[in-house]
């Protein structure tokens, strides 16, 4: 027993090491989607476009919803990763959130438009009922339109590779 | 001088805590306002309510809390609206559920084990304490000889 007691400064640090090490690879501004394994709120909302549409037009297949704005730095910075992902075949839907359309379009012709259509958000009401907290934000849909994922923050290929695929393949496979 | 430098100090703070301001058309809908922008968390922030961010999003809760409280939404109506859409993390007081519970139960658990602890060891240490006060049993002989030698110190000093 006395022998044993020798070793509880030793087994205290081993958990808090553990504990600490664990801490170190959590991202603190992580936060869970109120929305995620729940269906997009339903909306009816122009396009960049000028069209109309609403949340069924957004379901039929996996697909990803991007939250972007002009006046947003990430977005920038994703933005041609987004072009590359549409030439794969990926469908990606926008949001411009809290956006000039006009700066939005420009942007699009200047950039490349990689989305199927924009959905025009202009006072975040959109993003509020779908728990968005800034720009870029990526969602993903299944084909019924029920979100699977959030991610915060700009899509590379990395976050891609960790983050949606194996979620698709999953759904994919049953 | 020092006077007008300290009140102009203190409003200064005011008008800068003063993100926005609200009309509103009862005053029980302001003093609800400003108890929900204090229980209730910014999304985007790591440790502010909403009536000490600045952040858009927290600007928009802002609006969208006195757009529900104009329309006369209950307490309940309105965190079950923040819930739906920015989760648990919204809220400055969780709900007690599985999730939370080692939030909940850590403190009382913690607080348990050091009283367990304290408590050991001050077991463990009175038997040799009182080893020492208590346990002077003297026999007769003994006491007799106790005495002589007290009154001999008494006799030399």
């Amino acid at each position: 027993m006395t022998r044993l007691k020798l070793f509880i400064p030793l087994i205290v640090f081993l958990v808090l090491a553990a504990l600490l090490w664990r801490g170190l690879s959590l991202d603190p501004n992580y936060m869970p989607s109120a929305l995620e394994s729940k269906p997009l709120p339903t909306f009816s909302m122009q396009t960049l476009a000028g069209e109309q549409v609403s949340d069924a037009d957004l379901r039929g297949d996996y697909a990803i919803v991007n939250v972007w704005a002009t006046w947003c730095p990430s977005c920038h910075v994703e933005h041609a990763y987004l072009n590359l992902l549409a030439k794969q075949g990926v469908i990606i839907f926008g949001i411009n959130y809290k956006d000039d359309p006009q700066a939005a379009r420009d942007w699009l012709t200047q950039r490349g438009d990689p989305y199927r259509f924009n959905i025009v958000d202009q006072e975040g009401q959109l993003g509020l009922d779908m728990g968005v907290t800034g720009a870029p934000e990526t969602y993903l849909l299944s084909p019924d339109g029920t979100v699977l994922l959030r991610h915060q923050g700009p899509l590379d290929a990395r976050v891609w590779a960790r983050e949606f695929e194996p979620l698709i393949q999953r759904a994919e496979a049953g | 001088m020092r006077w007008i430098a300290i009140v102009a100090l203190v409003l200064s703070v005011a008008a800068q805590a003063v993100v926005e301001t609200y009309e509103f058309s009862d005053d029980s809908y302001r003093a609800r306002y400003l108890e929900f922008t204090q229980v209730l968390r910014c999304p985007k922030c790591q440790n502010q309510n909403l009536a000490d961010s600045n952040a858009p999003i927290a600007a928009d809760l802002r609006k969208e809390l006195h757009r529900l409280l104009e329309e006369g939404k209950t307490d309940e109506d309105i965190t079950r609206f923040m819930v739906s859409r920015y989760g648990d993390y919204v809220l400055y007081d969780p709900p007690l559920e599985y999730r939370t519970l080692v939030l909940w139960a850590g403190p009382v658990v913690m607080l348990l084990i050091g009283l367990v602890v304290v408590f050991g060891l001050v077991r463990k240490r009175r038997p040799e304490s009182t080893d020492a006060a208590i346990d002077v049993h003297l026999s007769d002989r003994e006491r007799e000889q106790l005495a002589q030698l007290l009154k001999d110190d008494k006799g030399n000093a």
